[in-house]
């Protein structure tokens, strides 16, 4: 039987959890399309488990509904639950295993022949060391060996909660290239981190979430864009010049006088090109100029921040 | 069935892998020997068999040693894949949560049952050669092995039901080892002391029937005793009592399924 395309891997609809009397999901409605790197951005405790627990069908939505790969995930067959991966947060294998045992496990479980998880392993650099002991496994490869348990069966959906965690920059970078070359063939993926800076270039969309909320969701530069943060001009000002560049500027923007030879103008994007043609205007008083946009950390401290009146 | 067998070989190599079937085996079967060997040699030249005596005492140890044995192996096998985010992954895949259990049990009883036919069954053909009582009272033997795997799958029950209702390991352990010494030690003593202290006046023979009947310690022990009428005899206890063999395997039977059902109904309801 032949598939139907299916334009949204994920889609939630006013999606509400509640655990006793605390809401840890609130009316959430979110859309990933197939193919695409959505991360999922929040503090401890915003809820982003537990929405992944809700798409993977761990557990019931209180209200709302849930799409995924084009049917409700608690009632999905063993064929739909073949084609999702799945990386939880601080997995920790049985230590008397070895990785080959713990794949072959997973694998066997899958449905999955030897041949395919042997070249996972290759994959994910784990070849030299598939028959040792998972204690003896340093922090790294007990990751790799959780992304090479989600990459058995060719998955079309991979969840990764906080895949990153206590990685050093190197290895977090292997890791997210690794996510990258799936996403290549077609894999979506969902991620959740509590940094935007870590996922900077490895995010088609970002979803902030906040206190079982999603509160911004869209690529970065849209969500610069909306957050409407000034970015900072630099200017390089020949000597004598200084007091009186700044003089000039002042009504466009907030002006920080460093030293003699450097003002920063903090403005938003709106008034940019105008700020541009006064400095113009300024000839040879302004030896170089460079543009610093707004920080992702300051982005998404103003999510967090705006929503919380 | 497919994934139960597969979940219940991964529980088995990981008994191997972890020594707990080694172990298992070492405890069983140095128990076995010195008693079977041991056990011999007062007998003399009466009629009693070398296999007939171990089952007396064998059973009446391996009473107190099977329940801890079991208890030991499952009381961390779903409470502590919780808390190392091991089954939330493993319920990702296609793997429903009854099968997880299953799964679980019949690797746990295939560790027992290793342990228990090579334990047992070991020292047992090692004793036939040695003496010459022969293979007298084999049937007595066989089914104190059989009825101990029945005793062994009850407190494996029993410990996967602490796993399922905690949520950390150390009240699992601390749980299971509660849970030992009443079903084990306390209820016996405490059903002695209420017969001591009752003097005949409430507690008649059927109350004091139910009451045995209730603990699946005595249930093994009882089946033990007074299955085979030489046994029963050199164990003092009247042999062939009431309690007929068919009630007792199914009361044991229902020790087993009653907290094994009662798992997977407690897990399938639980939030994740």
């Amino acid at each position: 039987m032949k598939e139907h395309p299916v334009d949204n891997a994920i889609k939630v609809t006013g999606v509400v959890k509640r655990y006793g009397k605390q809401t840890v999901v609130r009316n959430v409605d979110l859309s990933v399309r197939t193919g695409e790197r959505m991360v999922l951005v929040g503090h401890n405790g915003a809820g982003k488990t537990t929405l992944m627990k809700l798409m993977l069908g761990l557990t019931h939505p209180c209200e709302g509904q849930l799409r995924v790969l084009g049917s409700n995930p608690m009632t999905a067959n063993a064929e739909q639950r073949r084609k999702t991966g799945f990386v939880p947060e601080n997995v920790a294998f049985h230590n008397t295993m070895t990785g080959e045992d713990i794949l072959a496990l997973y694998a066997r479980l899958k449905g999955v022949a030897p041949a395919e998880y042997r070249s996972i392993l290759v994959q994910v650099g784990l070849e030299n060391v598939a028959n040792r002991r998972v204690s003896t496994y340093s922090k790294g490869m007990r990751q790799r060996l959780g992304l090479a348990q989600a990459m058995l069966g060719k998955p079309r959906l991979l969840f990764l909660d906080e895949p990153t965690t206590g990685l050093d920059p190197s290895l977090r970078r292997q890791f997210y290239d690794l996510i990258d070359t799936l996403s290549l063939s077609g894999t979506t993926s969902l991620t959740s981190s509590h940094s935007l800076n870590e996922v900077e270039t490895r995010a088609d969309r970002v979803t902030i979430m906040k206190a079982g909320a999603i509160v911004a969701c869209g690529t970065l530069a849209e969500l610069s864009r909306k957050a409407g943060l000034p970015a900072v001009i630099r200017l390089r000002v020949a000597t004598g010049h200084a007091a009186g560049v700044a003089e000039r500027l002042a009504p466009m923007g907030r002006i920080q006088q460093v030293n003699d030879h450097r003002i920063e103008v903090a403005c938003i994007e709106t008034s940019r090109m105008e700020l541009f043609r006064h400095i113009a205007d300024l000839g040879d008083a302004i030896e170089d100029i460079d543009m610093i946009p707004a920080r992702l950390d300051e982005i998404y401290n103003h999510y967090m921040e705006n929503e919380q009146q | 069935m497919r994934t139960v067998g597969i979940l219940a070989v991964n529980e088995f190599r990981d008994g191997l892998r972890n020594r707990w079937v080694a172990t298992a085996i070492i405890l069983l079967g140095t128990t076995a020997l010195v008693l079977l060997l041991a056990g011999s040699a007062p007998t003399g030249t009466t009629r009693a068999g070398t296999l007939d005596i171990g089952v007396i005492s064998l059973s009446s140890l391996s009473v107190y040693l099977i329940p801890l044995i079991a208890l030991l192996l499952s009381f961390d096998a779903l409470v502590g894949e919780f808390e190392r985010s091991t089954m939330l992954l493993l319920l990702t895949y296609p793997v429903t949560r009854w099968q997880v259990v299953m799964g679980k049990f019949f690797g746990h009883m295939m560790i027992l049952f290793t342990a228990v036919v090579v334990g047992f069954g070991g020292p047992a053909v090692v004793a036939a050669l040695l003496t010459d009582s022969g293979t007298e009272g084999w049937q007595a033997y066989v089914m104190m092995m059989g009825s101990s795997l029945l005793l062994s799958a009850i407190f494996i029950a029993l410990g996967y039901l602490v796993s399922i209702l905690v949520r950390e390991r150390s009240t699992a352990a601390g749980a299971s080892i509660v849970l030992w010494l009443i079903f084990v030690v306390l209820y016996d003593l405490a059903l002695l002391s209420l017969l001591l202290a009752d003097g005949d006046q409430w507690i008649g023979q059927t109350m004091f029937s139910v009451l045995i009947l209730i603990n699946p310690t005595d249930l093994y022990r009882l089946l033990n005793l007074t299955a085979f009428d030489t046994v029963g005899q050199l164990a003092g206890v009247a042999a062939r009592s009431e309690f007929g063999l068919p009630l007792l395997l199914g009361l044991m039977t229902l020790w087993i399924a009653a907290p094994l059902a009662a798992t997977i109904w407690i897990f399938r309801r639980r939030e994740l």
